[in-house]
């Protein structure tokens, strides 16, 4: 078993960045996220890479591009205005197929918000953000510990859709303290060759080109196509989440990151009364593990979706359900925290409704 | 036995365990010294995971605390209250510091160097072995001299406050004090003890003589 340290949430992404072999990372200092720029500050230097702070987000992630473009592993980091601010690059990266990994520890809004966290970036993080036919992969960790692995993974699978890939946290993941193990360290030459990046011909191969400009409708269509094609691989086989005492479930809790470890403290009471409750935890929200909600509403009475903002994955939840049975939200907003008694009364309330023949 | 100076700062790494154990040394010394004792919340840099959270806890046990009105309540405003001018005037009273955490955090010491330099103080360098930035010994001097250039102040001794969180066991702490051993010949200051949970602690071997400094009570 590997050494285990104490890590804020920030720190450890950071430092499973570089170990995934990540020398290069644009930022832009925002509460809650700014110890994952000041880990890079400090570290980068002594790695062998590069920190800059950037002057806006925006030219941040517009250098992420260009490393990205050279075929090296890059990562940028904000919380949720930051992250609005990034979405124009985001899209240029997703419609060059370029691997980028991109962090946001989210926080309340819309606009500046709070500092507190919140999942209320859901919507921006998988059904686009920025303009035009795209999607991001979307890991959304629960732990210190899963920030660090999701990271490595996130690298990896940015690199071999040639896609970007955002960890989707939130204020309260990112400023914990867990104690983590970490994998032992990728250098970057150790990597895969990127046979198509900028990298210089050294006058021995043809031009490669980074590009997102298609003025021929045609061939813009046709580039749409095939990368929706690698979209429905990916929605195959990528999917990720955890399930927890679904077999006999009566009614199934569907949370992801710090509302899913909430709900699970809700469940654990209601369990110790002989409630059948389970919960579904998507680890992945694009690709949403649609697939295994829509097995278990087949014998389920009902979805109870529990997230830090107004209703967001819940959308999924109901597409992937189709109708087969009711899916209830209890959220809290603007940065406040979801608490477990608040998820116990709900699960209560639902199944007494249905007693009464309410449902 | 510890001899506790009328004033005394606790500054160092992100997690090295500054406000737990700032907030319990605050109530050691109100609890053996029979005198006021004001815990002054200096972290300007981190809006998250400061003394003030303990604020019920410091008042239960007589513990005037000093913070920014803004502190705790979401607003980031690095502000420092007038308030804090106060324990220097009184001299009888004792002052306990929980600064921010890094070189950053111990800026704003220096504002009130010529204040803490009228006097005999103590400033301590609270030490995690189990944070990857003071893991090695060149690691942790490394922070210890940022720390003080940032303060503008020097220290005079040594915490060993190594933890995992919930999963310390002896074992960190043995290895905490290993490398507090270190940091201690490099830079000729004493290691003033070893904190940590009272269950933790009690499972240090006999033959460990190092001071040791129970944490009571919880913070976070």
């Amino acid at each position: 078993m590997a050494e285990k340290f104490l890590m804020k949430g920030n720190e450890a992404v950071a430092e499973a960045a570089i170990r995934s072999g990540c020398r290069y990372f644009f930022g832009y200092p925002i509460t809650p996220q700014t110890e994952l720029a000041a880990y890079m500050a400090k570290n980068m230097p002594k790695r062998g890479g590069v920190f800059l702070q950037a002057e806006s987000e925006i030219a941040a992630i517009n250098m992420v591009y260009g490393a990205a473009g050279a075929g090296a592993r890059a990562m940028t980091g904000s919380s949720s205005p930051g992250i609005s601010l990034k979405q124009e690059g985001i899209s240029y990266i997703a419609g060059a197929d370029l691997p980028c990994v991109i962090v946001n520890m989210a926080r309340g809004g819309p606009g500046l918000g709070s500092i507190q966290g919140s999942q209320a970036d859901y919507f921006q993080a998988t059904k686009g953000g920025g303009h035009g036919d795209y999607h991001m992969l979307v890991f959304a960790p629960n732990s210190v510990q899963e920030l660090v692995d999701m990271t490595a993974r996130a690298f990896d699978k940015a690199d071999e859709y040639r896609m970007p890939a955002m960890i989707l946290g939130d204020g309260m993941l990112g400023q914990m303290m867990e104690p983590v193990e970490f994998f032992e360290p990728t250098e970057p030459d150790a990597l895969p060759k990127k046979e198509w990046a900028t990298d210089g011909t050294g006058m021995k191969r043809k031009k490669n080109i980074i590009n997102s400009l298609y003025l021929e409708s045609e061939i813009l269509e046709r580039l749409n196509i095939e990368r929706y094609e690698r979209y429905k691989r990916i929605c195959e086989k990528e999917p990720l989440f955890e399930e927890i005492n679904t077999e006999d479930a009566e009614i199934i809790i569907a949370a992801y990151g710090m509302s899913a470890r909430i709900a699970a403290s809700a469940a654990d009471a209601l369990r110790s009364e002989g409630v059948r409750v389970g919960i579904i935890r998507p680890i992945t929200l694009w690709p949403f593990p649609s697939e295994i909600f829509a097995r278990r509403a087949a014998y389920v009475k009902a979805f109870l979706c529990v997230e830090m903002s107004m209703g967001q994955m819940v959308e999924d939840v109901r597409l992937a359900v189709e109708g087969k049975c009711p899916v209830y939200f209890y959220g809290r907003t603007g940065g406040m925290t979801v608490e477990p008694d608040a998820v116990y009364k709900e699960v209560k309330r639902i199944l007494e409704l249905k007693t009464a023949g309410g449902i | 036995m510890l001899k506790p100076k009328r004033i005394s700062v606790f500054t160092g790494h992100y997690g090295s365990g500054k406000t737990e154990v700032s907030v319990n040394y605050a109530i050691w010394l109100r609890e053996t010294m029979k005198k006021d004792v004001a815990l002054i919340d200096m972290d300007i840099v981190n809006p998250f995971f400061r003394s003030s959270d303990a604020a019920d806890m410091l008042a239960a046990h007589g513990v005037r605390l000093i913070a920014s009105v803004f502190a705790g309540s979401a607003v980031e405003n690095p502000s420092l209250p007038p308030e804090i001018n106060s324990v220097f005037d009184d001299g009888e009273c004792f002052a306990v510091f929980d600064v921010g955490g890094g070189d950053d955090g111990a800026v704003p010491l220096g504002r009130y160097r010529s204040r803490f330099c009228a006097e005999d103080y103590d400033m301590f360098f609270v030490l995690n072995e189990r944070r990857p930035m003071t893991h090695s010994a060149d690691g942790a001097i490394e922070e210890f001299y940022d720390l003080e250039r940032a303060s503008g102040l020097k220290y005079t001794g040594i915490i060993n406050n190594t933890h995992l969180k919930g999963l310390t066991t002896a074992r960190n702490i043995l290895d905490g004090y290993s490398l507090a051993e270190e940091v201690s010949k490099r830079c000729g200051l004493p290691i003033c003890f070893s904190s940590g949970t009272p269950d933790v602690l009690e499972g240090l071997p006999d033959g460990f003589t190092g001071e040791r400094f129970p944490l009571k009570l919880r913070v976070t």
